[in-house]
């Protein structure tokens, strides 16, 4: 992609544990974290602490990649979905392992940990979090 | 003797299959001849965006799930591979950060061939007696590599297990591991190459067979055990025909085996073949079970564990993450031109 | 504060062309507009230009002092400024235009918009566009700009019962305004069949719901209303000038299926001009994909929310139905030249106004408003213009 490395490198903790923020003023729960609360503003300001999200959600909604950005030629198609946290927040991210045409809104989804891209085969591999979709009576997994 | 030994463990295998038939016909031979000289049906393929490191996490994030253990207290990653994602550059950082046990850590990977993970789990045995760590996760893991059109095609496959040792809740002692090691080239890949190269049939009778069993021996000289003491025996499993053929010269019978032997419906995971075998004999343990498992690596060396299961596995929480069994039904068949894409053997400018 | 007039306005073809530069594109739309103004160059006091990503594109920045060059501005050291704001670039620099005329700084003002998006190979059209979505949180992760929309697209479907039939309709809608627009990239009738039909982009959109990758520019000649009978009987007035933010990321919203953008820059336009949803004639909205159509009419108070899909099926927003929407063919038919976008939507409505829109043009339209977004509806700007 030809950006430095550093650009992916900040985002780890983030990308690869699911960690969001919650201001403790109103206890809104983000992701990605933030430094201020965009509800509370001034007041949440030095109280937003980060908080590790478990990965359990629901999709709200998906599309299915036919026409892929560079760096996901290979996996077309694939489905890109907006999920919702158990704790609140949305997260964009690509649903794996499913047949795409039988993702429906308001499916269970849990992150798993993937890799997201490579630069190149001769530069970084970026690693971070995908979904892929569980069955109501499937409770486990690797991020409980 | 201090109580050292598995802790909790946790699997994990790709989701994609391809049957021998694809590749098979794909090279214009006849399936069944494969088959029926390989005793294997089919293999895992890793999807495009999987890797030795995320199959080494999710199965380390799994055996995390079935115990309450502070990823901190994890004092050292160990990660047998022989296809580690990059050539310089660790994997077990990357599951040091995913499993949230950095920065106090000590990470390495390992590369002994199909043996580097249990190769892990005794050095992680020797931390943990000696007292530098509390916990020690050792990882076999691997996306295997073969030539299009070799015979490595029918069986390397991908997926990998994690163990976490340690003394504390021990679900399964280790009461002894040995290894048997000469240098032996009968499978390698040069550095900067893809694919690895074979002796053909000498990864035979003086690699295979010669190493697992000289382990094995040793192992039970020292025990001063009997093949009819083990409830369970997993070797190393490149086939589906090697393991059922040396537990037969050893004395083994296929009841023992039949638990921890996947490669005819997983191919063989390489530096996780051994692992998930003892993985799935672990998911159906009961107390006082006895387990014998000698792993191959080529090159070559076997290290072999005498394994009893304890008590404790009856507190442990098997049902946190999923079995082999669970893992092995999750699939979906891929063709061979699928495979081919996902295997990266399609090239283009 | 004063009133603004728009005295010229200036486009040029939309599509592929291979024989444009950037540079001539600017230029060409530039000076259409100052000798449809009848002003001379000195008359001018400042430029503004969208453009969205030139430095991607055409591997140039710098483009407020390139364009004053290259459209002969240089030797009167105006000042010359760009305007970005993804594919609400062009509608921001009106809106900039706008302020600095009203605000009294400035008299005679040039506002241009500008993409040429077809020097680059391949795919990396659609990486660059991508560059208006979250980087780091939604097209790190493979989501494209379809795919964003299309997300938005299958929730409405979801949530009203908006059908594929329904999105397609507003393709075949716009394709038909743009067979009557001889500016338009597209010069071709489609059915809901054919885009039905058409090959799968972000289902459920496929690639008849998308607007083209095109060339083009179009500029626009904004004077104090006391001063522009100096120079044109032909007076548009700008009557209302909003402009909203939203969270970069669309799944930063709470509502997926309304632009909040859109609903409050075109509140605060409304409030200035001083009327309602229903006093508009004619409209130029964003319809990046067929369901942003869909969105906007709903999101701008045209119909109720959810009922875009039936009002664009019951043929309200056709050339004669009760409110024309994108008779100039909309970014769907005409093109869409990303920073030309909002300055060409302008252009039109201008044209609509003055009664010079030829084929397509709409009956006794006095009140016309235009809708430039910004990726998937972080940014919005709305205008809203009355003959004088």
């Amino acid at each position: 992609m030809g950006l430095a490395v550093p650009r992916f490198w900040r985002e780890i903790p983030y990308r690869y544990n699911l960690i969001g923020s919650r201001c403790r003023v109103c206890n809104r729960i983000f992701f990605p974290p933030r430094e201020v609360c965009p509800y509370c503003r001034r007041k949440s300001l030095g109280k937003m602490e980060e908080m590790k999200l478990k990965g359990r959600g629901k999709l709200i909604t998906y599309t299915i990649i036919y026409t892929p950005p560079s760096n996901f030629e290979n996996q077309v198609p694939y489905a890109v979905g907006i999920v919702e946290l158990d704790e609140g927040p949305r997260i964009t991210s690509q649903i794996v392992d499913c047949d795409p045409e039988k993702l429906r809104i308001g499916m269970r989804v849990e992150a798993v940990f993937r890799k997201i891209q490579e630069d190149g085969d001769t530069g970084a591999i970026y690693y971070g979090y995908k979904f892929r979709p569980v069955g109501e009576d499937e409770d486990k997994g690797e991020t409980g | 003797m201090m109580n050292i030994g598995i802790v909790s463990y946790g699997a994990y295998i790709p989701m994609n299959r391809i049957r021998i038939e694809e590749i098979a016909e794909t090279w214009g031979r006849n399936p069944d001849d494969i088959k029926k000289g390989l005793n294997v049906f089919e293999k895992t393929v890793p999807s495009p965006d999987e890797d030795t490191a995320t199959i080494s996490v999710t199965a380390s994030r799994y055996a995390l799930s079935r115990v309450n253990i502070d990823p901190k207290d994890i004092g050292a990653i160990f990660i047998g591979s022989e296809s580690h994602p990059y050539a310089v550059k660790p994997t077990s950082t990357i599951v040091g950060e995913a499993i949230s046990a950095v920065p106090e850590l000590m990470a390495a990977d390992y590369e002994f061939a199909c043996k580097a993970g249990t190769a892990a789990i005794q050095n992680c045995m020797a931390l943990v007696r000696s007292g530098m760590i509390r916990y020690g996760l050792a990882i076999g893991a691997d996306t295997a590599q073969s030539a299009p059109g070799d015979a490595l095609e029918y069986t390397a496959s991908a997926g990998g297990a994690a163990f976490i040792i340690g003394k504390e809740k021990v679900i399964a002692r280790i009461n002894c591991t040995c290894s048997f090691a000469t240098d032996t080239p009968d499978f390698w890949r040069r550095e900067a190459r893809k694919y690895p190269k074979h002796g053909g049939r000498f990864t035979g009778a003086p690699a295979y067979f010669r190493h697992i069993i000289g382990a094995a021996k040793l192992l039970m000289e020292k025990m001063k055990t009997k093949p009819e003491d083990y409830d369970y025996a997993i070797f190393h499993q490149p086939n589906g025909k090697f393991p059922v053929t040396v537990g037969k010269r050893l004395g083994f019978d296929r009841k023992q085996l039949e638990q921890g032997l996947l490669t005819p419906y997983i191919g063989n995971t390489y530096s996780g073949s051994s692992p998930l075998g003892l993985c799935s004999v672990l998911d159906v343990a009961k107390p006082g079970d006895r387990i014998l498992m000698v792993s191959y690596g080529s090159g070559a060396g076997s290290d072999a564990f005498d394994i009893t299961v304890t008590d404790e596995i009856e507190n442990f929480d098997r049902d946190k993450a999923p079995t082999v069994r669970e893992l092995m039904e999750r699939k979906r068949y891929i063709s061979y031109a699928i495979y081919a894409k996902y295997r990266n053997l399609l090239y283009w400018e | 504060m004063r009133d603004v007039a728009i005295i010229g306005v200036g486009v040029t073809k939309f599509g592929e062309l291979w024989d444009k530069s950037f540079r001539n594109l600017i230029s060409e739309a530039g000076t259409k507009a100052i000798l449809d103004a009848g002003i001379e160059g000195k008359d001018i006091d400042a430029l503004y230009v969208g453009s969205m990503s030139p430095g991607r594109f055409v591997g140039q920045e710098h483009i407020g002092a390139l364009v004053a060059d290259c459209s002969g501005l240089d030797t009167l050291h105006i000042p010359a400024t760009r305007i970005e704001g993804a594919c609400a670039s062009g509608g921001m620099a009106l809106r900039q235009a706008y302020i600095s005329v009203a605000s009294g700084i400035n008299d005679i003002v040039v506002v241009g918009g500008v993409e040429k998006m077809t020097d680059v190979v391949g795919g990396e059209a659609t990486n660059i566009l991508a560059m208006a979505a979250d980087q780091e949180w939604e097209a790190f992760f493979g989501v494209t700009f379809p795919g964003l929309y299309a997300m938005i697209a299958r929730r409405h479907m979801y949530e009203y019962g908006t059908t594929r039939e329904q999105m397609a309709e507003v393709a075949v809608k716009n394709h038909e305004n743009g067979l009557l627009n001889p500016n338009a990239h597209f010069h071709r009738k489609i059915t809901v069949e054919d885009v039905l039909n058409s090959p799968k982009v972000a289902d459920p959109l496929t690639l008849l719901d998308c607007s083209p990758i095109s060339d083009g520019a179009a500029a626009l000649i904004l004077a104090p209303l006391d001063e522009a009978r100096k120079y044109t009987d032909k007076i548009v007035k700008i009557i209302g000038s909003g402009q909203a933010s939203d969270s970069l990321a669309l799944h930063g919203r709470e509502d997926i299926c309304t632009l909040r953008a859109t609903v409050e820059a075109s509140r605060q336009a409304y409030k200035q001009a001083g009327i309602e949803p229903k006093d508009v004639d004619v409209a130029e909205v964003h319809d990046c994909f067929t369901i942003a159509e869909i969105l906007a009419i709903e999101d701008l108070g045209f119909v109720k929310k959810g009922e875009g899909g039936k009002a664009v099926e019951e043929g309200m927003t056709r050339l004669d139905g009760e409110i024309p929407v994108n008779p100039s063919g909309g970014l769907k038919a005409k093109g869409h030249p990303v920073g030309a976008t909002g300055i060409a939507q302008a252009a039109e409505i201008v044209l609509q106004l003055r009664g010079e829109a030829g084929k397509r043009q709409v009956k006794d339209a006095e009140i016309g408003l235009t809708h430039n977004i910004g990726g998937s509806g972080a940014s919005c700007v709305v205008h809203i213009m009355e003959v004088v």
